[in-house]
């Protein structure tokens, strides 16, 4: 009988919460987690028979003003575009139309940055896959093992472009491209520069560079330094051959073409990030018989040099270059990582393509969300 | 005087148009002198122009006006100082520091940027479902992004002799690459066929007032 009373004070207590809950009203604020401190999730609880809502945020005066929502209230809603650290205060505003009454809650809350952004989670991981798989690589070549790399035309062809011009006894051009140091294209083609005129001072022959940036310039000075040094000829590394045009762009070009038509370089290479100049430059070298091999990742300008260059390094070929030429293993080791991230980026492809067929498309949105 | 100075400019222009132009013939006098003076005056206004719109505004105006609020500016000013060690043989060692800090810096950046851009946002875009589309072509659109893509990529891998049935992907990827390149030249000369169109203006309009 006791057991009875008991269940029965715990049943009263229940429902007398359940009613507590049905007449009670909530609004709450709560910062976004994992996110750069941009978005608040407001969540409210009104009791039954409020039918139409309205969200209004305080402007900087504190007056309040409605929201523009794309959505229906329901019971909740996340306010981004936001900034961290700023307080925010809204109030929601309930109407019950059947009684011709309303109510109003109001809130506050402050979006904070926080360190880790869980939607750049596969951004992370195929940051730490790659990379590790690169370390991987550089170390095992380092320890002597031979990786092979397949043959690459454009690339062979650099020691018979030396060659010719060596017989015709005149210069070699090289022009780093049209960007600033800070473009990653610019290094790859230092990287090219140094084996070429490593080449060209064995051979004794002389090479030209035009450069549009002070920085390019610097950096090529010291590449072609360093070159003629390792090939025991610092005697022959002429510094004035290596000189600034202009920034101008078109500027820089009518100085290289000037070049081209009155010194008459035996090779032509343009390796490096280009633009609009890219037809302009290969055109003039095509005029004067030279052979010209280009490259560049710049894939609306590659069209250009295919049509008039004997050979042409394609995006990716300019930044294997460098290994290619010199095998050294840590290069080498690299573009063997590289080679890795090709194969994981065609299984993800695969296995993302199954995966929307049957529906599934939880695996593009984790992968989509590390670019938003 | 303004009007006297305009038409100069437009006489001036109109002339080194022709320098220019006079290079399609072959290299003579007229082509070195516009060469020479457009390098010129290139060159000396694009070091006027990084004095007033980026070292003024971005150093010595907000060191000037607050010098203690403004310390970590001082960094890229040093490093700006050490390229100049570059005039004497002696100390050229010493712009090698701001060299190496640029080109690592621009790599580890670049890194961040390609894996995002050119990677992870490219893969997302190429997971379709090949099936979704309503129409037969756009089905095989589909296929040929997909198809286009895996070959492409597989054409830059450097690690496996391309031969027997290696070769098929890679000469596809070839062909998918050739294809767009096609496409992009014609799109491109289009658009300098409309560089010339507006030169061929400025010389009937401007200089000639041949038509309004």
């Amino acid at each position: 009988m006791k057991h009875i009373y008991y269940l029965l004070i715990v049943l009263l207590l229940l429902q007398s919460a359940m009613l507590w809950a049905n007449t009670t009203s909530s609004f709450t604020i709560s910062d976004k987690p994992w996110d750069k401190g941009e978005a608040l999730i407001l969540n409210w609880n009104l009791p039954d028979g409020y039918d139409r809502l309205n969200l209004q945020k305080a402007d900087s005066l504190m007056v309040y003003q409605d929201m523009e929502l794309d959505e229906p209230l329901v019971s909740g809603f996340v306010d981004d575009n936001l900034d961290p650290d700023e307080t925010y205060h809204y109030r929601l505003i309930a109407y019950n139309d059947a009684l011709a009454d309303s109510i109003f809650i109001e809130a506050q809350g402050q979006p904070k940055e926080n360190w880790f952004y869980m939607h750049k989670l596969s951004f992370l991981l195929l940051f730490l896959i790659l990379g590790s798989a690169i370390v991987f690589y550089v170390m095992a070549a380092r320890r002597g093992k031979d990786f092979y790399i397949r043959r690459i035309s454009g690339l062979d062809s650099m020691e018979e472009a030396i060659g010719r011009a060596t017989e015709k006894g005149k210069p070699i051009l090289f022009v780093p491209g049209i960007s600033e140091l800070d473009d990653i294209q610019t290094i790859a083609s230092l990287s090219i520069l140094g084996q070429l005129a490593q080449r060209a001072a064995e051979y004794n022959t002389e090479i030209i560079v035009p450069c549009r940036f002070a920085m390019v310039l610097s950096a090529a000075r010291e590449v072609v330094k360093e070159a003629y040094l390792k090939a025991g000829r610092p005697d022959a590394y002429r510094e004035d051959r290596i000189f600034y045009l202009t920034d101008d762009q078109f500027g820089y070009v009518a100085g290289i073409d000037g070049i081209i038509v009155r010194e008459e370089p035996a090779a032509n290479f343009f390796l490096g990030s280009f633009y609009a100049e890219s037809l302009i430059l290969a055109e003039t070298g095509l005029s004067t018989g030279a052979i010209q091999t280009a490259g560049t990742a710049n894939a609306h300008q590659l069209p250009f040099f295919v049509v008039s260059c004997d050979y042409t390094l394609i995006g990716e070929e300019l930044f294997a270059a460098s290994a290619y030429l010199s095998r050294d293993a840590q290069q080498v080791g690299s573009l063997k990582g590289h080679d890795f991230g090709k194969l994981l980026v065609i299984l993800l492809i695969v296995v993302g393509i199954i995966l929307e067929i049957a529906g599934q498309g939880w695996f593009k949105s984790f992968l989509m969300g590390a670019g938003s | 005087m303004p009007d006297l100075m305009n038409t100069i400019g437009i006489w001036l222009a109109a002339f080194f148009t022709f320098c220019i132009f006079s290079f399609l013939y072959r290299d003579n006098p007229f082509y070195k002198l516009a060469e020479q003076i457009f390098v010129g005056l290139s060159a000396g206004y694009g070091l006027i122009y990084v004095v007033y719109s980026t070292m003024v505004p971005n150093l010595f105006a907000k060191l000037s006006q607050d010098f203690s609020g403004n310390l970590i500016l001082l960094i890229p000013f040093a490093l700006g100082l050490m390229m100049l060690t570059r005039i004497y043989p002696k100390t050229q060692w010493i712009s090698r520091y701001p060299i190496s800090i640029v080109i690592g810096t621009s790599a580890a950046i670049s890194v961040m940027r390609s894996l995002k851009t050119d990677l992870l946002l490219q893969v997302g875009a190429t997971i379709i479902n090949p099936f979704q589309g309503s129409t037969a072509s756009e089905i095989s659109g589909n296929l040929l992004v997909i198809i286009g893509t895996l070959c492409g990529v597989y054409f830059f891998y450097f690690s496996k002799k391309q031969e027997g049935l290696a070769k098929i992907p890679s000469k596809i990827g070839v062909y998918f690459l050739m294809v767009s390149f096609g496409a992009t030249f014609g799109y491109t000369v289009m658009a300098r066929i409309s560089l010339l169109i507006g030169r061929l203006e400025f010389l009937r309009k401007d200089w000639l007032h041949i038509i309004n």
